[in-house]
């Protein structure tokens, strides 16, 4: 149980609260949880909501389409640390945050959604824009609930915001009646929490800790691999100590980039289908993985069977389900990555193991991220690279789902955690220009970057009017290849290059970005890749640069469907670029 | 190998619908599922037969333990427990044959609930496997409709502590 407040409230007499609607009741609760922001969109049966929200203290960004607003309320939780908070009417409202509260799902991010809901005595009838709102997110929501008495309205919003962000977090939606928003009730003390059902072990058991440390401490070729969960419980200080203090090799997955800084010698980078050779390797050979907020995801291990065949594992994660999902560990340790990353370096011995670094520079000598820099045309990394440097790997960057995010993670050198968003379980495409808007918001001076691709971003650019309404100073940089280019490199790799329905006539996007009244800009040559990064920098309007890239580059190394992961495809390519 | 699970949730709508999902999104097997009250009105039973190995039933302990409404877990795998089943079940009984089935119905302990002219209908409360040597006794006189619940356990008093999270 959790005490929500200080005060001790039980004494506090109830008659002196007021007798409020449920509209206002939802709007104080908000506040009461600290919603400073939210995102949503209009719609019959939530009018009474949104006339309490007319005049409340809470600033309120709409998108174009519901889908949009939930990646905006993503992108606020995940470069805040925040709950986002999305509103939608009943039906194609509720309906439409399917694929944002898929991607908050699998990529853990806490959300809560209020959906208005048709009247309670109307509900099963397909009244009109009826949709059985909590059947429909079950699956993808960490917990859902619909309120059918007006009694139950203000502790089931306490309880999704405390849901959703504690343990592994995730979104949490709320299914509102329009009778329940109108009906009258007393507002209610805050208390205790109490789900009997939910009660997240923050605490790893000391005796696995300790068991895990002297695991670290025996090891010769032990592997760190950090994933998300590091960031989502602001663990990468302790991240960073232990991985100093043990003396340690880090990899990261894509969603735990940031969390280690990648210009340390001892950051192997990122793993997995797209990872870095030496990261690949070094998983292959190592005597020890310690897993911390990760789990074993198949776009990570390749085929499981001969994953890290030599090793032991520790898992280090919130979530229970997670630890011997995929990987038989011998070593599991539930508990929060702080907790437990600040227990396990107080127990943990420097050891110098001269022969695993010295094989993992050899490694990265070998086989460093490469590609044809000398081409004239201008190279979708060369561009991501310059947008590094021009940043100094200060910016936060959001992606959408491709070639050009598994370039963007490869070519950036992630330094700071909460400073890269993408959508890595599901991989929805359109993800980046609303989570960036969501960032924007949430962090006003920092600059933030969409670096999409243009089917990507085909499918949410309608938000750039959003951008441009709240003059929210984004930039987008278009890796404009005009294919859905990973699925044309798969096309190319594995169907003999019949590229079935993988290209698109796309619009002039600098022209669209005019019509919207943002700034727009195209970048035809190599020789104006960097002042068009200047240019865009300094623009103080949402601004996008359209970068007509090398059409047919591929992502590499890659890591074939079905094989190992030190059986990487494209080194070779490597060598002719050396 | 099939696993009981013993579960109880918070005795809310949508909750038998989260369980059931989630078996099916996960691939889950299910044999049987039994919902009913308990003597706490806040709380139902769900008794899950479920088939799979080990490392099948410790993820689907798992993940019924991740859904929010899920308040405690029992595996009696391996525990001493009481596990049974009901039947009712629609026995032809021509008049030759009724003495037979009565005393089949004697021997394993059943109950007749009701009688036709050409059936009886026999309540059978028993473990699975003494249930379906039932079945088989009675198949050749003719089975004219049977229906079952779900398996039902509880641990052996001495034991009831095994198990829980």
């Amino acid at each position: 149980m959790k005490k929500l407040s200080s005060a001790d409230n039980s004494t506090q007499s109830t008659s002196t609260l007021p007798i409020k609607s449920g509209a206002e009741i939802i709007v104080a609760t908000l506040i009461e949880q600290g919603v400073e922001t939210m995102f949503g969109y209009p719609g019959g049966v939530a009018l009474p909501l949104f006339d309490k929200l007319y005049d409340a203290p809470i600033n309120f960004i709409i998108p174009r389409h519901e889908q949009g607003g939930c990646h905006m309320a993503d992108g606020y939780a995940r470069a805040s640390g925040k709950t986002g908070v999305v509103l939608t009417t009943s039906g194609p409202g509720a309906c439409n945050l399917v694929t944002g509260l898929a991607t908050a799902m699998m990529d853990s991010v806490p959300l809560v959604a209020l959906t208005a809901q048709v009247r309670t005595d109307l509900i099963g009838n397909d009244a009109f824009q009826e949709a059985d709102t909590t059947g429909i997110t079950r699956p993808i929501t960490k917990h859902n609930m619909i309120i059918k008495d007006i009694k139950d309205l203000q502790r089931s919003i306490r309880e999704a915001f405390y849901i959703a962000s504690t343990g592994r977090p995730g979104p949490v939606l709320i299914d509102i009646p329009v009778d329940i928003e109108v009906a009258k009730y007393q507002m209610q003390p805050l208390g205790e929490i109490n789900l009997p059902g939910y009660k997240p072990q923050e605490k790893g058991h000391h005796r696995q800790i300790k068991m895990a440390a002297e695991m670290i401490n025996k090891s010769e070729r032990p592997v760190l691999y950090a994933g998300g969960g590091v960031i989502t419980d602001n663990a990468s200080e302790e991240l960073r100590e232990f991985a100093k203090k043990a003396n340690l090799p880090v990899t990261m997955t894509l969603l735990g980039l940031g969390c280690f800084d990648q210009r340390q010698p001892h950051s192997l980078d990122m793993l997995g289908m797209h990872g870095t050779a030496y990261a690949n390797f070094a998983v292959q050979e190592c005597d020890l993985m310690i897993a911390v907020g990760a789990r074993f995801d198949d776009r990570v291990t390749g085929k499981l069977k001969t994953f890290a065949p030599n090793a032991k594992f520790i898992h280090i994660d919130i979530d229970p389900s997670s630890i011997s999902k995929n990987i038989n560990v011998n070593i599991p340790v539930v508990g929060s990555a702080k907790y437990t990353l600040g227990e396990l370096t107080k127990e943990v011995e420097y050891k110098e193991r001269k022969a695993w670094f010295d094989k993992i520079a050899d490694w990265k000598k070998r086989y460093p991220l490469r590609y044809d820099a000398k081409s004239t045309n201008i190279k979708p990394q060369y561009v991501i690279e310059q947008i590094c440097e021009a940043t100094k790997s200060e910016a936060i960057i959001v992606t959408g789902v491709g070639q050009h995010q598994m370039w963007t993670a490869q070519f950036y050198k992630h330094i700071k955690p909460r400073h890269f968003l993408t959508s890595g379980g599901l991989g929805t495409m359109g993800y980046g220009l609303p989570a960036a808007i969501g960032a924007q918001i949430a962090m006003p001076g920092a600059t933030v970057i969409d670096i999409d691709g243009d089917s990507s971003f085909n499918m949410t650019m309608n938000e750039l009017c959003t951008a441009v309404q709240y003059e929210l100073p984004i930039k987008v940089c278009i890796i404009n290849n005009g294919y859905m280019g990973m699925v044309r490199q798969w096309q190319q790799l594995f169907y003999g290059k019949r590229y079935s329905k993988s290209s698109l006539r796309n619009p002039e996007f600098a022209a669209v970005a005019q019509a919207f009244g943002a700034v727009g800009i195209t970048v035809e040559k190599k020789s104006e890749v960097k002042s068009a990064i200047a240019k865009m920098l300094a623009e103080k309007r949402p601004c996008l640069v359209d970068f007509k890239v090398e059409r047919e580059e591929n992502v590499w190394p890659m890591v074939a469907t079905g094989k190992s992961l030190h059986e990487m495809d494209g080194l070779d390519i490597f060598d002719s670029m050396a | 190998m099939k696993h009981i699970i013993s579960t109880l949730v918070q005795n809310k709508p949508g909750v038998l619908a989260h369980v059931a999902g989630m078996f099916a999104a996960r691939a889950f097997n299910i044999d049987s599922l039994a919902v009913g009250r308990t003597d706490d009105p806040g709380l139902s039973r769900m008794t899950i037969v479920v088939i799979g190995d080990d490392k099948v039933v410790e993820q689907v302990r798992k993940q019924l333990a991740k859904i929010i409404d899920v308040v405690k877990i029992q595996d009696f795998s391996g525990k001493e427990v009481i596990a049974r089943d009901l039947m009712l079940m629609n026995v032809c009984t021509p008049p030759e044959k009724r003495a037979e089935v009565l005393a089949l119905v004697e021997m394993f302990k059943a109950k007749v609930v009701d009688i036709g002219q050409k059936f009886v209908m026999v309540e059978f409360s028993a473990s699975e496997d003494k249930i379906e040597s039932f079945i088989d006794a009675c198949r050749p006189y003719g089975i004219k409709n049977m229906v079952r619940t779900g398996t039902v356990a509880m641990a052996r008093l001495s034991q009831a502590t095994g198990g829980e999270e």
